[in-house]
């Protein structure tokens, strides 16, 4: 029997966020970023009968995505490839100036090392996001990242500002142990 | 001076620590933190784990959906998801 079932039903307002904070730190365009998650679902629903149940949703639906980016990558890389010799730096015969300098790395700019630390931060958030109730994830979310503010999300939710504090409060308590745990 | 006028218990120290993490706080609000901060180690520790959580954040640069974006893929695959249910 396998370990892990399908459930599409749960999809959107389990992983959405997950696969969206994996993308955007891989393509770094919000509108695309939506778009291969769109696509990523989509697709999962079409290889549905291919779940085995061996790896868990996620890791799953992280796969399918993983292809998506490639492809998204492969699709652009033609035409990128080709803009950049035209818009080569070196190819304007008037440049003035130190154009070699301009060209060499900015030296605080990251580095793949802090990327790939970030990166595993990241998911380490959003491992220990999964753990709280639906309801402390979501204001966290609103708060937190999307940096809403506490009116906004009272509207939205149709809490009250004292409310909004508790739920932030336990949610920021928990967070802080399971991250503390894994992480600091 | 009366005690109850800079006093605030430790639950209120924490409220006033997360809504200092948003800066939501007053100067007031973060006066009379910085005083019980002063004396009470338990304020203390639950203030460094909450400023370790935001720096954490921070350094993810961790992103989500807005309420709009995460709508508009819902509807899109419900759609979809529909056909497969039928």
């Amino acid at each position: 029997m396998s370990r892990h079932q399908i459930d599409p039903n749960n999809w959107i307002s389990q992983y959405s966020d997950y696969l969206f904070n994996y993308t955007i730190t891989r393509v770094s365009d919000r509108a695309i970023a939506q778009d291969l998650v769109s696509e990523t679902f989509l697709a999962g629903l079409k290889s549905m009968v291919n779940f085995k149940g061996d790896a868990s949703e996620r890791t799953w639906l992280v796969s399918i995505l993983k292809r998506k980016i490639i492809d998204h990558y492969r699709k652009i890389n033609s035409k990128k490839g080709r803009a950049e010799v035209r818009m080569g730096y070196s190819n304007y015969s008037d440049a003035e100036g130190d154009w070699l300098e301009e060209k060499i790395a900015d030296p605080f700019d990251k580095t793949a090392e802090d990327k790939l630390e970030n990166s595993e931060l990241g998911d380490a958030i959003y491992d220990c996001l999964d753990k709280l109730p639906q309801k402390q994830a979501e204001v966290f979310k609103m708060k937190t990242i999307l940096g809403y503010d506490t009116q906004t999300i009272c509207n939205e939710l149709d809490i009250t500002a004292s409310n909004l504090w508790v739920i932030i409060h336990r949610a920021r308590a928990a967070l802080a142990d399971c991250i503390g745990k894994n992480w600091f | 001076m009366k005690k109850s006028f800079l006093f605030i218990s430790c639950e209120e120290a924490k409220y006033i620590c997360d809504k200092s993490q948003y800066g939501e706080a007053s100067t007031w609000e973060r006066f009379k933190l910085s005083l019980r901060l002063s004396w009470c180690h338990i304020t203390r520790y639950y203030s460094r784990k909450n400023n370790k959580l935001t720096d954490a954040v921070q350094k993810a640069e961790v992103n989500c959906l807005k309420t709009d974006e995460r709508t508009k893929i819902k509807e899109q695959f419900e759609k979809e998801l529909a056909k497969y249910q039928k």
